[in-house]
């Protein structure tokens, strides 16, 4: 324990170190070659990060608070957008059933999806990556039983799999809370469907990179498993990881916006594009056709973006699958 | 072959007995079910004596095999909220949601590998990148938004949009229900009737896409895999024509995945057939566990899993032994690996 505890000190430091270099040369030659070659890349990488950009600064940038209720006035409910007959020029996109801002509520909404996506793909990731690395480095039981329960989850489709763990927190846990905590619950019902093709990915490099002499050079000199694990075996199965991570982020999304749409995810008072999209559907025989259009919209060129950088970063760094 | 079998089959129950597992802590853990049978004014005597009646006082063992027991005899136990036995309900949404399911699985595989094969052959060809670009879009899009657009353009605007242009361009179709069943003994079918066969066509096509271009991605790779290999370079020396080649050679060689993934994807789209039964308000068993979950009505909730869990398990096993018959190599490997041994 006292080796751990002195290695423990100077870790983090040679941790970010090795991250580093990792990254150094993961975009090193290569692979920003041929992000400047594409086009296409470019334009989905401009329009992940405006999207990223808007969620984070949503409060900065959107003409209205949809949160605010003194903001709102219900005789605004159902204005078309400004180009069509009866549009109102202080509403872009139009207004909701509520009369809220719809350009607002979807920025908002794209908050929400994107912050419940990002923290269900890292969730998933650690998870993943953790269990994976336990597995690959010291084989035996340990992994024999990760593999197995992955083996059975597998068996699921991961939206099941969500909703099934969605669908139980609810009937655990009290109403209120559950109103409260919807986020965690969210994240852990997603992260939870995904882990295991982090953990398999990670379980096949490390077992490659186990007899590696590097790997046998840092347990000759006593450097115990957990660091030689995080400092020696992570940063070189980190490559497809990140792949793994960018097309899920596309796939946490949808899984969100679904679980929304079908009424099991984010609650109505604060609603990601998934809840707006339901809600619309309501209104669609009523004419009042872009409370769901515009959220559906920007949910797919958000995906749209995303995959498609996922689909170039997995080919740039498997130069064999093109 | 036997002793393949047999492995498979053991691995099977196995995951069967975790996911009955599961089901079971469900039914005990969550909530009290005696809470959820009787009223406010019963007393704890009575509450005791429903407990020992109901065997819920047995050891954990005990009340794990009952279950199973009951399970296995197609027994799920009184739904919470209808009051009615949870086997009833769920035969009666089963045909609804196995024909949905059917149809999409049967639009994806006769669309999907035609459009793979194409794009797999001509490769540079304008029609094929159209494919492509329109399958990266299907990948993309969320059913549940693909099912909502096409109620937007078939179910709303059509008629404003043949009014516009003067002719019928965009029929109107229903999109809401299964239409008029006829009923075959217990199982009711949409097929027989026009607005059943009617009803279809929307939910089915919502339902179909997703796998239509994963399959089309997936025949499209593997045949631009084959096609490099050397013993269709060698048919193509041997001056065997185009046709031979791509279809008697390199298509054949594709199908093992193919019948593997495809077969997968069936377990995938009675699963995703919930989202497009939820859009088009489709009474299948997907509609039920929905209101179940939101209504905590657990003994549905439970049988829903089991029977998906069964499904899947079914689903994996007969394809892992198609798999066995369609490719002889991996019988051949066994015999060479048994021999040696």
């Amino acid at each position: 324990m006292s080796g751990i505890g002195q290695h423990g000190d100077i870790a983090p430091a040679g941790l970010v170190a090795h991250l580093r270099d990792g990254f150094r040369r993961f975009f090193d030659g290569d692979v920003w070659y041929s992000f400047t070659r594409s086009p296409v890349v470019i334009v989905s990488a401009v329009v992940t990060l405006l999207f990223v950009a808007a969620a984070v600064f949503a409060p900065l940038i959107v003409p209205y608070d949809p949160f605010d209720l003194a903001s709102i006035d219900l005789l605004d409910s159902e204005i078309p957008p400004v180009w069509l007959d009866g549009g109102d020029p202080r509403f872009l996109l139009g207004t909701d059933d509520q009369g809220r801002d719809l350009l607002s509520t979807i920025v908002y909404g794209a908050r929400i999806s994107l912050g419940v996506g990002f923290a269900s793909v890292l969730f998933a990731m650690v998870l993943g990556v953790g269990l994976g690395l336990l597995s690959g480095y010291l084989g035996g039981t340990v992994d024999a039983v990760i593999m197995r329960i992955a083996d059975v989850q597998l068996t699921f489709p991961a939206i099941l799999i969500a909703l099934l763990i969605d669908g139980l927190s609810r009937t655990v846990l009290p109403r209120d809370l559950h109103g409260e905590i919807w986020f965690y619950v969210l994240v852990l019902a997603i992260g939870l469907s995904f882990w295991v093709q982090y953990a398999r990915t990670v379980r096949g490099s490390a077992m490659v990179e186990r007899g590696k002499e590097y790997v046998q050079a840092a347990r000759v000199i006593g450097v115990p498993p957990l660091l030689i694990m995080l400092r020696h075996v992570l940063p070189n199965v980190m490559g497809p990881v990140l792949v793994i991570a960018t097309i899920n982020l596309a796939i946490a999304v949808i899984t969100e916006a679904t679980l929304s749409f079908l009424g099991v995810g984010v609650p109505l008072t604060s609603p990601s594009l998934g809840t707006l999209i339901r809600v619309g559907q309501d209104f669609l025989f009523s004419g009042s056709w872009w409370i769901t259009v515009f959220p559906g919209a920007a949910l797919a060129v958000l995906v749209l973006a995303v995959n498609l950088l996922g689909d170039w970063l997995r080919d740039a760094l498997n130069p064999k699958l093109r | 072959m036997i002793a393949f079998v047999v492995r498979r089959l053991l691995q099977s129950i196995l995951v069967m007995l975790a996911v009955g597992f599961i089901a079971f802590s469900l039914f005990n853990y969550v909530g009290d079910p005696i809470n959820n049978m009787v009223g406010q004014d019963t007393t704890l005597e009575q509450r005791q004596e429903l407990r020992e009646r109901l065997g819920l006082d047995d050891p954990f063992v005990v009340q794990y095999g009952r279950f199973l027991v009951n399970a296995v005899q197609g027994d799920f136990g009184l739904s919470y909220r209808h009051r009615r036995p949870v086997a009833e309900l769920i035969a009666e949404r089963v045909p609804a949601t196995l024909e949905l399911s059917l149809v999409a699985a049967f639009l994806a595989l006769f669309i999907g590998v035609p459009m793979g094969v194409y794009t797999g052959l001509h490769r540079r060809g304008v029609i094929s990148q159209l494919f492509l670009t329109v399958s990266l879009v299907g990948i993309s899009l969320p059913t549940f938004l693909i099912g909502i657009l096409l109620i937007l353009v078939f179910g709303v605007m059509s008629q404003d949009i043949n009014a516009a242009l003067g002719f019928t361009l965009v029929p109107q179709l229903p999109t809401f229900g299964r239409g008029e069943t006829v009923q075959l003994g217990w199982w009711s079918t949409g097929f027989l009737t026009k607005s059943g066969l009617l009803a279809l066509i929307l939910p089915s096509v919502t339902l179909a896409l997703f796998q239509m271009t994963l399959i089309m991605r997936l025949v499209r790779s593997e045949m631009l895999e084959v096609l490099r290999t050397d013993y269709i370079k060698f048919a193509r020396a041997r001056g065997l024509t185009n046709r031979a080649v791509n279809f008697g050679h390199a298509l054949k060689n594709t199908l093992v995945p193919v019948i593997t993934i495809t077969g997968l994807q069936l377990g995938s789209i009675i699963a995703f057939a919930l989202i497009t039964e939820r859009v088009f308000q489709w009474p299948g068993m997907g509609l039920l566990f929905l209101q179940a979950i939101t209504e905590v009505d657990i003994p549905v909730m439970a049988s829903y899993l089991m029977l998906m869990g069964f499904f899947f398990v079914l689903i994996n096993l007969i394809v892992d032994l198609l798999y066995y018959v369609v490719d002889p190599r991996l019988r051949a490997d066994k015999a060479v690996a048994a021999g040696h041994q």
